[in-house]
């Protein structure tokens, strides 16, 4: 199994080897994704099968290459099967999509050798199981997403987002290096089978902890790490967004469940504090971000971070309750949190490849020039419909069904003993809730202001449908969010293997119940029926119409629309992007974001139009990031006039430093 | 077994059909309160009626959207509504959704008709749908504290649990119980757009919200999208009920008396429900849209604060 995932991953790689000297060529774009679409279809299997039938995990191999008294250890365990199976599902989709969408590509040579490079790299940072493979992997992908952000590099804005993402990511992997230092302890240990056995004291794993929290945290976009994420993840060509939002934050999840739950040993308490409070605090503020924006596929980007704040939020309450013993309740929020890693690959990949396709039909992102796409590219508006819903956590949909159960484990949490935690973990529930709603909020605002009402633009007038290919990648997506929303059940059973491996339990057995329903703890507790809710309000809603076409009435009269009487022809007077979301701007975002609005109306006479200008500030961005830029590009400023000295000069600071080093090493002796 | 599906079939039945009653008993009693005589009771019935015969207006740049949306607003409401304990708790169906997913599904129905508010393509849908969202992103999170804050009591998110719970001995009197009644009366004002949040009789177009966003429909799409809303302030009378005054619902496997008895008491909750809305509507004034933020933030505010209080007065 493991071997085979292996050659695959090779495949990838030789593609995109391969690639480079055949990106000129017609056929290289149909080439490289056909051939990406099936290793990851292959790998997708393999991780399926090994989750399916774990006797077949735990495979393990050494390659000789890396560091030549290490090797390059790969391993094969439940959790590693479960984020491949993540990895090459959205790999697999934006692969199909790109067999369409690629084919509009103006670069294909800055794109086509680097997107299997990417599959690669993160298949790699799955399978590694030594520091060095797991960093050297972490880089490659870093790197390789990287080339392929700045794959439009003339755009504007588009270079500034690749050098900031360049910054956060080499910052990250110091942390992650420095972690694995600590990890490995003095006698360097640097496999994770040596790491296991020796597992850190209680004070260095804490600072572990938060290098890892800064590390894995910067990629999966926690604030207030995330500035790059909403740069750079819209740059890249839209099957490449969608990966890197759908997929690669999952990745950094998995870099840090990894060595947050598998290799640090027992947790501290106050982890479950820190942690499920950056996720809460990133859930709120992502989603206040995504409604503020205009561009379609920026909202997209700040919606990753408000689910990589839901995905933490379990993540650290699975921390809370094992550090207290309470096995049972950590199994639940870690399945709350991995399902919610499988619900978010799937829904967002779908939404951005949504947005790919209104981009490819139009060549508009801002929102405010789009409108009436639903009679233009049904198949699109239908799919982006069902991942809207999905992702505002609606039932019958698969993202209900792992916030749901991310309450449940909300609700376990008064039984915690410390009185820290009592506190916190309503307050958390409360931005949970909170997260949710906008959500909603906002994902009406990007369905609605996109595909439905009147075109703003003629480019929106005369779009047409998108390509089969990308329209089977983005149904597909659609059918396995309803799929995992009707039939949670099994895939919490599937999850099983990788809650018993970290936690040491698992939830029961999901299956054999009645009806398909979940219970996480007991009947008498709580349960959820997806399929039956689905069936119900199917049945519902086909009777109501039913009935009413055969009793009462079925005619229908086209006419212009009603409006209060006063019907404008202009597609202007209709609500835009903008004006959605002014209520919810005036309730949070004076504050949060001190949003300004600037009316500037021209004196009685003048004919020019008046406007209406919002002002937004990035708090974190203020706060944090302007302070040390300025700094560095201050210290850089007065480091710059030692490159304009004399010769005298240069000689006499060689020898200060020599006579400044003795002096150290004599003190220090 | 059938005893529960026959409940669970009288359930759904009892729901649809005394939704409009409701309607029409708080529209008359509002109607006598300020000296009018008003229409009579059952007068939700005949607009129903008439409405449903009519044929449908539907605009030009009208997509599938908003056709569909009256019917999945109404089967989401209906579901929703059969889902929680009117007269009796023994329902088939019970287990399929507990509290938090009825508030989810209430929530599916909203999502649906803030999109067909924006379908047509006109100001007053998007200024309706605008609203509703910003009302709605701090109503859901406070229903979801007293949710919090009654499971933290129960052990349970499961309605018919958390009934059975408050009519056993070891209930009392709470102050946590106490702050989740008055922001779960303050949710279910907001959400059902009555006085002081919204005007369910207004037609001056800037002050409203949800008659905004319907403001396209006709015909029998309009009959539904009413009726739903009709039968989602029955749901949440009958939360309310469910919950802070469980008096007289039947248990499962209670004979067909103590059924008797639970729809009796069900329907007088009902009247006096309907009454005291009425009474309030009449002796307040619609606030400014802005002010609606402090209304609901205080209503999650006091959800928190009886989460919290439950949370701190678990050890003690």
């Amino acid at each position: 199994m493991l071997e085979g995932l292996l050659w695959c991953i090779a495949t990838l790689l030789a593609t995109g080897v391969a690639a480079l000297a055949l990106a000129r060529r017609r056929v290289a774009s149909a080439l490289v994704y056909g051939i990406s679409l099936g290793a990851t279809s292959v790998a997708f299997s393999a991780a399926l099968a090994s989750l399916l039938a774990p006797a077949a995990l735990g495979g393990s191999l050494t390659l000789p290459v890396g560091l030549p008294w290490l090797g390059a250890h790969f391993r094969l365990d439940a959790l590693a099967s479960f984020f491949l199976l993540v990895v090459n599902l959205g790999g697999a989709a934006a692969s199909l999509f790109g067999l369409g969408y690629g084919r509009h590509e103006e670069s294909p040579g800055r794109v086509l050798p680097f997107f299997p490079a990417f599959l690669a790299g993160m298949n790699l940072v799955v399978l590694a199981a030594d520091a060095f493979t797991f960093l050297f992997a972490w880089e490659f992908m870093s790197l390789s997403s990287w080339a392929l952000v700045m794959a439009h590099h003339r755009r504007p804005g588009n270079a500034a987002a690749g050098y900031l993402y360049l910054l956060m990511a080499s910052f990250g992997t110091l942390a992650l290096i420095l972690a694995f230092g600590l990890l490995a302890g003095p006698t360097g240990g640097y496999s994770f089978e040596a790491i296991r056995l020796a597992p850190p004291a209680a004070t260095i794993s804490g600072v572990v902890l938060v290098l890892v929290l800064i590390g894995a945290g910067s990629k999966a976009g926690l604030v207030p790490l995330h500035v790059w994420l909403p740069l750079a993840h819209p740059a890249a060509p839209t099957h490449v967004s969608a990966l890197m939002s759908g997929v690669m934050t999952k990745v950094a999840v998995y870099g840090f469940v990894r060595i947050v739950f598998d290799l640090l040993g027992p947790p501290a308490w106050w982890w479950g504090a820190l942690v499920p409070l950056l996720g809460g605090i990133t859930a709120v503020l992502g989603v206040l971000y995504a409604l503020m924006q205009d561009d379609l596929k920026r909202l997209l980007a700040y919606s990753t971070v408000e689910n990589v704040g839901i995905i933490f939020i379990g993540l650290g309450l699975a921390l809370a309750f094992e550090a207290n013993g309470m096995t049972g309740a950590a199994a639940l929020a870690l399945t709350a949190a991995l399902l919610h890693v499988f619900n978010h690959a799937l829904f967002k990949s779908l939404l951005f490849f949504g947005a790919g396709a209104v981009l490819g039909a139009t060549g508009e992102r801002n929102m405010e020039r789009l409108g009436g796409l639903i009679h233009r590219m049904p198949r699109t508006a239908f799919a982006f419909l069902i991942g809207s819903a999905a992702i505002s956590a609606l039932p019958p949909f698969n993202g209900f069904v792992s916030e749901w159960l991310t309450f449940q484990a909300i609700l376990l949490s008064p039984a915690l003993p410390q009185w820290l935690l009592k506190f916190l973990v309503p307050a958390v529930g409360a931005l949970l809730a909170l997260s949710a709603a906008l959500a909603a909020a906002c994902f009406v605002k990007a369905f609605g202001i996109t595909f439905l009402g009147r075109p703003r633009s003629p480019v929106a007038a005369e779009a047409g449908e998108t390509d089969r290919w990308s329209q089977a990648a983005m149904l597909g997506l659609a059918a396995l969010c309803l799929l995992a929303g009707i039939l949670p059940g099994y895939f919490i059973d599937a999850l099983a293997p990788v809650i018993q491996t970290l936690t040491g339990t698992s939830l029961p057995r999901q299956e054999q119940l009645d009806w398909l329903t979940i219970v996480p703890i007991a009947q008498s507790r709580s349960s959820y029926n997806g399929l039956l809710l689905f069936f119900f309000i199917a049945l519902a809603a086909g009777l109501g119409a039913e009935v009413i076409h055969r009793l009462a009435s079925a005619a229908v009269r086209r006419s212009p629309a009603w409006d209060c009487g006063f019907p404008d022809a202009s597609p202007a007077t209709q609500y835009t992007a903008g004006s959605i979301s002014q209520p919810i701007r005036r309730v949070f975002g004076s504050v949060l974001f001190r949003a300004r609005e600037e009316v500037d109306l021209p004196p009685p006479g003048d004919t020019r139009a008046a406007r209406l200008r919002v002002r937004l500030r990035d708090v974190p961005w203020d706060v944090l990031y302007a302070p040390i830029a300025g700094m560095v590009g201050f210290v850089a400023d007065r480091l710059n006039k030692l490159q304009f000295l004399t010769i005298r000069g240069y000689l006499t600071l060689v020898f200060g430093a020599l006579v400044a080093l003795l002096m150290v090493l004599t003190v220090w002796q | 077994m059938i005893l529960d599906a026959l409940v669970q079939l009288c359930q759904m039945m009892v729901v649809l059909a005394l939704a409009p009653l409701l309607a029409g008993y708080v529209r008359k009693v509002k109607a006598l309160l300020v000296g009018r005589r008003g229409p009579p009771m059952v007068q939700p019935y005949r607009d129903l009626l008439r409405l449903l015969r009519k044929e449908v207006v539907l605009a030009d740049s009208a997509s599938w959207v908003f056709r569909a949306t009256p019917y999945l607003v109404f089967a989401a409401t209906w579901v929703g509504a059969a889902l929680v304990p009117t007269f009796a708790t023994g329902l088939l169906f019970s287990y399929a959704a507990d509290m938090i997913a009825i508030v989810a599904l209430l929530g599916s129905a909203r999502f649906m008709l803030a999109l067909a508010g924006l379908d047509v393509g006109t100001s007053f849908g998007g200024i309706g749908s605008s609203r509703e969202m910003m009302i709605a992103s701090l109503a859901e999170p406070a229903m979801l504290m007293v949710v919090f804050t009654l499971s933290l009591l129960a052990g349970s998110t499961q309605l018919s649990s958390i009934a059975a719970f408050m009519q056993g001995p070891d209930v009392g009197l709470r102050v946590s119980l106490a702050l989740a009644l008055v922001a779960l009366v303050m949710v279910a004002i907001a959400e059902n757009a009555r006085i002081p949040v919204d005007n369910p009789a207004t037609h001056l177009e800037l002050t409203m919200v949800h008659e905004a966003m319907i403001l396209e429909y006709s015909g029998r799409y309009l009959a539904l999208i009413e009726l739903a809303s009709f039968v989602k302030l029955l749901l949440y009378i009958s939360v309310i009920g469910c919950v802070f005054a469980p008096w007289g619902i039947a248990a499962a496997g209670d004979g067909f008396t103590a059924t008797l008895t639970g729809l009796a008491a069900y329907v007088g909750k009902l009247a006096l429900a309907g009454f005291l809305l009425a009474a309030f509507e009449t002796a307040i004034a619609k606030m400014r849209v802005f002010r609606v933020s402090d209304f609901l933030g205080a209503a999650l505010m006091l959800g928190v604060l009886a989460a919290l209080l439950r949370f701190v007065s678990r050890l003690t």
